[in-house]
């Protein structure tokens, strides 16, 4: 009863006009990003976080906005995925094999509404998931001292990688990459400066949200400058046809839907796996359970269901560890922790009892959003088929103008600009050679929080290590870093081949 | 061939951490771990996987040819300088040069870019600025 006060509390904060109008322009902008390619709901988020600060927002709206594009995008992935079959962000990569079939067939209007409701079932179930799922992960959280606090993060890290991954050495570099530029700035307990070789631009650290802006938006921009595909995707006459699915189609993919809700949300609270990989195995689990008549991928309506659903249901089960735990398992929810910590608020077991306004509001703007993109992504779809037509040429400089706008906005510096660059460039070598950037930004965020945790653990202990390892809940913290280290190591080349069996040069900034 | 040269320069970028790690000044007041210990860790582990990369390389990347390359280092070139004439020229004309290049080197015809830069300069000036009152840069003009 508790859940449902709270949640009545959380509507009262949420129902503003204010709160609101971000929560329709965060879901407009998101269904946009995510159905460009090229944006998807990291690179959008990471775009707008300095506009949400510069605007003076505080805690609860920045991260309705936020948020809101964050759910949009998981919606709007879908729309080039099924007109196009180029799929609009990575997740909606496996939308494209029975989406796309079906547009090509006459049925566009049919796969986008299917697909749209889909989307609107894992959103659902996956917020009520989190309802009932984050105040339990939060109570054994409050049993966490700074070891099990440093072995988590550990966790974290040695997990980012994702099943998928196929080098876990580039994964590690990637993390230690980050922690290492984390530690730059004056030492938190001791105050004496670390690796700042004498700039006191340096003195308080590099700011993580240059570093994300850098490394997500601008080394996209690189990428399209190197390919010089600034066209626009092939825009051959879509026709769209009747937006409304036959019940008969709906009734079919029910079941299909619930299934792939509830394994999509399991995927979003793992660690390591995240939408991606939510959509990837909600298809593969109806294709082996349901595909009697070889239908799944000649466009096959529970094709199309059974992703959409998946990858909607991991966004709002990725968001689980972030709140309850504050450790992110994905590329956006990564992304978020920064909007947080930036905005001064710790997530983890405090933020549920000191700030219940911004978990609630949050939460209930959450709903308030799936409805809104229900509304938005099945009458409303035409104005974003539109959208699609937009020329990266033009897109691009776009995107390129608004992130220095934003972390202008924030600094005034333009020394902040210039490590911005240099991130961008950064992001597109790394990228190159198939690193993964996620952890980077993850060690930026919380590289002090871990060191923090090593020192008060061993402090607390009189110097000795092995407190490390000393409670059976660090024990089995560290069983579960190492497993998930170690499992890519046997399977991630085999998932990778299949996921990635049509494009590959997402794969640094999968979500 | 790639890889092992990323490799190697990661067991460079370790060997320089550490070095830096250990240069930190310890202060009298310190904790049992110290300043020092973590970046050492890091350090360490960086090394090791900057070492794993070089002695078992992926597949080579497919690195774009000399011109692409050149592509990219002028667009950097291009928005160093924007970042340093920003405070200096104002944001509409830094913002425009700046979009209209890139929208020029992306495949726009030079009026069209033109256009594009302007139009990106202004939009983001009126949405932004006039709109939702985002400080920007004043150039000698005041825009």
């Amino acid at each position: 009863m508790e859940t449902f006060a709270n949640l009545a509390d959380g509507f009262a904060i949420a129902l503003t006009w204010q709160n609101l109008a971000l929560a329709l322009l965060g879901c407009f902008l998101g269904t946009i990003m995510g159905a460009l390619p090229g944006l998807g709901p990291s690179n959008g988020v990471a775009i707008l976080i300095p506009l949400a600060f510069t605007l003076g927002l505080g805690a609860t709206p920045s991260l309705i906005l936020l948020t809101s594009v964050y759910y949009g995008a998981m919606y709007g992935g879908r729309i080039s995925s099924i007109l196009l079959g180029i799929p609009g962000d990575e997740p909606a990569m496996m939308t494209v094999l029975d989406g796309h079939p079906m547009a090509k067939k006459g049925m566009a209007g049919e796969a986008l509404a299917i697909s749209g409701i889909a989307s609107f079932v894992g959103s659902f179930f996956a917020t009520w998931g989190l309802i009932l799922l984050a105040p339990q992960l939060v109570k054994i959280a409050l049993l966490f001292g700074p070891a099990e606090y440093f072995a988590l993060f550990a966790l974290a890290f040695m997990t980012l990688g994702g099943v998928s991954s196929t080098n876990q050495a580039k994964s590690a570099f990637a993390a230690m990459l980050g922690l290492g530029l984390a530690m730059i700035g004056v030492d938190t307990q001791t105050g004496v400066p670390r690796f700042t070789f004498g700039e006191v631009h340096l003195y308080d650290g590099l700011d993580f949200l240059v570093a994300i802006v850098g490394l997500f938006a601008l080394s996209e921009v690189f990428i399209f400058l190197e390919n010089r595909h600034g066209g626009s995707a092939d825009g051959t006459k879509l026709t769209i046809g009747r937006l409304t699915p036959p019940m008969s189609m709906v009734k079919a993919c029910t079941p299909t839907m619930l299934r792939t809700s509830f394994l999509g949300f399991l995927a979003g609270v793992l660690p390591g796996a995240g939408a991606s990989l939510g959509s990837f195995i909600s298809y593969s689990m109806e294709k082996r359970l349901k595909d009697k008549d070889g239908t799944f991928g000649t466009g096959d309506p529970r094709g199309v269901a059974a992703p959409e659903a998946g990858n909607n249901a991991a966004a709002g089960g990725a968001l689980v560890p972030m709140l309850a735990l504050g450790v992110p398992g994905s590329g956006t929810t990564a992304v978020l922790l920064a909007v947080l910590l930036s905005l001064n608020i710790t997530p983890g077991p405090l933020l549920f009892a000191q700030n219940p306004d911004v978990v609630w509001g949050l939460i209930a703007a959450l709903f308030i959003a799936n409805f809104m993109l229900l509304a938005m992504n099945i009458p409303m779809v035409g104005l974003f088929t539109r959208v699609l037509m937009i020329p990266s040429r033009i897109l691009m400089p776009i995107v390129a103008m608004v992130s220095f706008v934003g972390i202008y906005g924030i600094s005034g510096s333009s020394f902040d600009l210039m490590v911005m660059i240099g991130f961008g460039v950064m992001g597109w070598v790394l990228r190159k050679f198939d690193v993964p950037l996620v952890p980077i930004i993850l060690g930026t965020l919380l590289g002090n929080t871990m060191e923090n945790n090593l020192r008060r653990a061993i402090t607390i202990d009189n110097g000795d290590w092995f407190t490390l390892i000393d409670s059976p809940l660090a024990i089995a913290l560290w069983a579960i870093a190492i497993l998930g280290f170690v499992l890519p190591l046997l399977v991630g080349a085999r998932v990778k081949a299949k996921m990635h069996a049509r494009r590959d040069e997402e794969g640094s900034i999968s979500d | 061939m790639s890889d092992r040269i990323f490799g190697i320069f990661g067991i460079l970028l370790s060997i320089g951490f550490a070095l830096a790690a250990l240069q930190i000044e310890e202060s009298f007041l310190s904790d049992a771990v110290g300043p020092k210990a973590f970046p050492l860790i890091i350090a360490a582990i960086l090394g090791l996987s900057s070492a794993v990369i070089a002695l078992r390389p992926d597949p080579e990347p497919a690195w774009p040819p000399l011109g692409q390359l050149a592509e990219i280092a002028a667009a950097v070139v291009v928005m160093m300088l924007y970042a340093q004439f920003l405070p200096v020229a104002g944001f509409v004309a830094a913002t425009a040069v700046a979009a209209a290049y890139l929208g020029w080197r992306l495949g726009s015809a030079p009026v069209e870019a033109l256009l594009i830069g302007v139009g990106t300069s202004v939009g983001i000036y009126v949405i932004f600025h006039l709109v939702l009152g985002l400080s920007l840069a004043r150039g000698p003009w005041g825009f």
